[in-house]
């Protein structure tokens, strides 16, 4: 299955990249999906993470052609 | 905003959320809401107004700009949902929220909240409501210039 995956602001500086898209076999996690693009890393308790625009957790599953968001803190008002 | 084909009730309304890429004045946008009200106004005792402005200094630097990011499509979802968070548990009819994105200047408008009421407890408490849910889940990121570097901005500030 094809996951989109997007990354927002000191991260996407870190990662190096605005977006990506990986194809991924079987049921996944967000958690998974995170351990996929960093070196099998787990997820850090300071990243949140959404799923098609919503907030989840590393335990959230994910399916296929769905957006996967990872971001900092958010600092907006 | 309002549609004609949905004839105003005494309900709760709509709420208004703006995204905004240009600087704006909130006092004109609050005159232009408030003169949308028509006949509607005189069912609200009580406004309550949340006005962020940019300041020109964080953690003991000069700051020259900001530059904020958000998640189109995520950030306008998650305001919708605070709003109506704070409708359902205030009785609150009409919400006003604009925030800038992109570029901003030291004294510019960040963010305007505005709530209507028929009393000022629930027009005040869900104002707060949305500020603090505002800065702790909205998704929106600033990023400061400073004299010679950039930084990002980790955290809030304490309210």
């Amino acid at each position: 299955m094809s996951i989109q995956i997007r990354y927002f602001a000191s991260l996407r500086e870190t990662m190096g990249r605005v977006d990506e898209q990986i194809v991924y076999e079987g049921i996944t996690t967000v958690g998974e999906i995170w351990k996929t693009v960093n070196q099998g890393r787990p997820l850090p308790d300071n990243i949140l993470c959404a799923v098609n625009l919503e907030y989840a957790s590393a335990d959230t599953s994910v399916r296929d052609g769905d957006e996967v968001a990872f971001f900092p803190p958010v600092t907006g008002g | 905003m309002k549609s004609p084909f949905f004839p105003r009730s005494p309900a709760v309304e709509m709420p208004v959320i703006a995204l905004k890429e240009h600087p704006f004045d909130p006092y004109r946008e609050l005159l232009e809401f408030q003169s949308s009200l028509g006949e509607n106004a005189a069912k609200y005792g009580a406004q309550s107004i949340f006005i962020g402005t940019m300041r020109d200094f964080n953690e003991g630097d000069l700051v020259q700009r900001l530059w904020l990011e958000h998640y189109p499509g995520m950030t306008e979802r998650e305001l919708a949902r605070i709003v109506s968070e704070a409708q359902t548990r205030w009785a609150v009819s009409e919400t006003l929220v604009i925030h800038r994105v992109g570029e901003i200047r030291p004294a510019d408008t960040i963010v305007l909240l505005a709530c209507w009421s028929a009393h000022r407890g629930p027009a005040l408490d869900a104002t707060r409501y949305l500020i603090e849910e505002l800065k702790h889940r909205a998704p929106f990121w600033k990023k400061e210039t400073l004299d010679s570097r950039t930084r990002w901005v980790e955290r809030n500030t304490p309210a």
